[in-house]
């Protein structure tokens, strides 16, 4: 497949990986922020091509992963009302609220459907005017146009019965926040490139002076990844020797521009606004997360249902705050893959494919076994 | 945000509780993967248990006056009930047949009985079954009885049908899963993933530049050419829900050996490919349903898969993996960069994912 395959040629990536050996001096703690990056890099086992003194690790670039209990709770809870149809991406089916999932709600009898793309969850609207269709707006950057539009397409037509159970994230306040946590240990960020793609490099400018810290935009195959860990070493490597400063580098150009799709950037702030947003396995993050503006409050989830104060208490049962701050790896966790697994995850990152302990689970059970 | 500040975030220890107790079905149990598996261990197998039945294959092979019987059922509910490259009726044909011939059994009679719901247009349901009659005739397999029901408006999905097919085992075949040993070749008799891709654009009318056919048929005479050749042939499977990883996956635990895969002999289409790609499915967990799997010793590996390859159903069969006594109970793949990741049983049927 164009565009794919000269990305996954194993001969280009280890020429890649053969660079990295050759230029890597000392240990490096790399992280990738998209769980699709992740995803890539157990799926090929990139880290296995890379020097040990490169350490990856994994970051909270997960939208199902680090969408709130609270959230999920609320969507369960709408579900069930019998005149609702709630509407999701299918990856959402499966997460665990705190006492069910979206499947087990639609066994119970709620009407739940999965849609490819927001506005078909207009459409669902429009056919269906007698019930009230809810939309769960989830995600980063990435899926911010689309939902904004279906929003923004609900008020052009007047329609009053469909709402959007908001839960959306930002990635540059995520990097900042990890970056003043005292237990950081990241020193070069791979930043996403789908996000990137809709937003553009220049929101990482900040990131980058602030913390003098390298980050590179980055793609999701085997190749980009690996060139994308290059750049990063090349920068810190030629510091180490007191050359250059850190620099925000694009190796994702096939796809991301510096300053971003501006379209979907003007219909993101036409119908959302930043507000802080709690992230599920890290907890609140100030200026972190997207809600609907004022205008749009009656597409608003939130507002137009009366859900009450859903609060859940998390006991404390897993790592999964120093797995996705990189302190620790998912095979540290003494429940993993024994109490904790994709049928039944205990935290954040064992929820979806993308997130770390489950992209573990499912590619390498074998290397921690033996 | 552009000062550097920023607030020193507390990262909490916090996770949720597991799911209590499973008090309801769910459409993964029905998805061939880990739930129906846990479905088959805790309810039917303590309620039914016999040794026949804990074999667990695709078919039961038991004795009747010295003549080994194969039986097999299979219900079909696929939506939708007409689809590029078939259709309900003859997938219900193909689908028993083929789970009698991974047995190594020559199909003999066929069942068929229609769920059908009122309403149901009289024009579809003829259509339904000149189908299966078509593909019966075909395969040289006669339905010989049958049963009629009707359900009430909205309590059933239009049509369901389940088959029962009947068979013999020739002497001297003996395929079971818990046959595979180390050294073993994988054998796959063509492209993967075209059935379960074939329903699903047509189900959510998605478009590719190609359309995808379902490679639905029946594979009893690919299998008494390949019985033919050899009889070092261990075990035979029909990767259907679930696709190849959930039947390695099986083979895998029931023989107690680790399978180990090439990802570049994987035979699969390219808008297969590309609308895995863009769904985020792996090919590896689609439905098949004209496909085989089957774990050949090595000698014999090289003949059944020119055996194989000249059957019509065959000509894009490949040796995609060996047996092997390390990661008793896990399929592995060796990636073209020299890595190796686990190719795992889902729990449930794959999600399209978000981004």
């Amino acid at each position: 497949m164009k565009y794919l395959d000269e990305y996954r040629d194993h001969r280009i990536a280890r020429a890649l990986a053969a660079e990295i050996v050759q230029r890597t001096t000392r240990p490096w703690v790399l992280m990738e922020i998209c769980g699709g990056q992740t995803h890539t890099i157990m799926r090929y086992g990139i880290d296995e091509l890379l020097p040990r003194a490169i350490e990856l690790v994994h970051g909270p670039g997960c939208p199902v992963c680090v969408t709130p209990l609270e959230t999920v709770d609320k969507a369960i809870a709408l579900a069930l009302q019998s005149d609702v149809i709630l509407v999701s991406y299918g990856d959402m089916l499966r997460v665990p609220g705190s006492r069910s999932d979206l499947f087990r709600a639609k066994a119970q009898g709620a009407d739940v459907r999965i849609a490819y793309s927001p506005t078909e969850a207009v459409k669902i609207a429009r056919s269906n005017p007698d019930r009230k269709v809810v939309f769960l707006a989830i995600g980063f950057e990435t899926t911010a146009p689309a939902n904004a539009m279906a929003a923004w397409q609900a008020r052009r037509e007047g329609l009053t019965n469909f709402s959007m159970l908001v839960s959306h994230v930002l990635v540059p306040p995520a990097i900042r926040a990890l970056m003043v946590s005292s237990a950081n240990r990241v020193q070069g960020f791979i930043a996403p490139g789908h996000v990137c793609t809709v937003m553009g490099c220049k929101e990482y400018e900040d990131l980058v002076r602030d913390f003098r810290i390298p980050i590179v935009v980055g793609g999701f195959e085997p190749v980009d990844i690996l060139e994308a860990v290059l750049m990063l070493v090349r920068q810190l490597e030629a510091r180490q020797l007191g050359a250059g400063v850190a620099r925000l580098e694009n190796q994702y150009v096939r796809s991301v521009s510096y300053q971003g799709n501006l379209p979907a950037q003007q219909i993101v702030a036409e119908v959302f606004e930043i507000a802080d947003q709690k992230w599920r396995g890290i907890g609140p993050i100030p200026q972190s997360g997207l809600r609907l503006r004022e205008e749009y409050a009656a597409f608003d989830a939130d507002r137009v249902f009366d859900l009450g104060e859903i609060a859940v208490d998390e006991p404390a049962e897993c790592i999964s705050a120093q797995v996705l701050q990189g302190l620790k790896k998912p095979t540290d966790c003494p429940v993993f893959g024994m109490r904790c697994t994709p049928e039944n995850p205990l935290g954040a990152p064992m929820v979806s494919t993308e997130g770390a302990c489950a992209a573990y689970y499912h590619y390498r059970r074998h290397a921690v076994a033996s | 945000m552009s000062t550097k500040t920023g607030v020193e975030i507390n990262f909490e220890l916090s996770c949720p509780a597991p799911l209590a107790a499973k008090d309801r079905i769910l459409l993964g149990h029905g998805s061939g993967g880990k739930l129906s598996a846990e479905l088959i261990r805790d309810v039917f197998l303590p309620a039914f248990q016999n040794p026949v039945l804990a074999r667990l294959d695709d078919q039961a092979i038991v004795n009747v006056n010295g003549q080994r019987l194969a039986i097999t059922t299979d219900s079909f509910v696929v939506k939708p009930l007409f689809f590029p490259g078939g259709d309900i009726g003859s997938l219900a044909v193909h689908g028993t047949v083929n789970d009698l011939a991974m047995g190594g059994a020559t199909p003999l009679f066929l069942s068929a009985a229609f769920i059908i719901e009122e309403g149901f247009l009289m024009d579809d349901l003829r259509r339904v079954v000149n189908s299966l009659r078509q593909a019966a005739a075909e395969a040289g397999v006669p339905i010989v009885t049958g049963d009629t029901k009707v359900v009430e408006k909205g309590k059933g999905d239009g049509l369901f049908i389940n088959t029962t097919g009947i068979g013999l085992v020739p002497e001297g075949v003996d395929l079971s899963a818990d046959r595979a040993r180390p050294g073993d070749k994988v054998l796959l008799s063509g492209s993967i993933g075209d059935h379960g891709i074939a329903i699903l654009a047509q189900r959510e009318g998605l478009e590719f530049e190609t359309q995808i056919q379902s490679d639905s048929a029946a594979l009893h005479t690919l299998v008494a050419e390949m019985l033919g050749t050899t009889r070092d042939i261990r075990c035979m499977r029909d990767p259907t829900r679930g696709g190849v990883s959930s039947t390695l996956n099986e083979i895998a635990e029931r023989s107690r050996v680790g399978i180990e895969l090439e990802e570049r002999s994987l035979p699969i289409y390219e808008q297969v490919r590309g609308a895995c790609e863009l769904l985020g499915f792996d090919p590896l967990y689609v439905a098949n349903e004209g496909k085989l799997i089957a774990i050949v010793a090595p000698e014999a590996a090289d003949a059944v898969l020119q055996a194989i390859r000249q059957h019509p159903l065959g000509a894009e069969a490949q040796i995609i993996g060996t047996v092997r006594k390390e990661n008793p109970g896990l399929v592995t793949m060796r990636t073209p960069f020299g890595t190796t990741r686990i190719v795992d049983m889902l729990a449930g049927d794959q999600l399209p994912r978000i981004c």
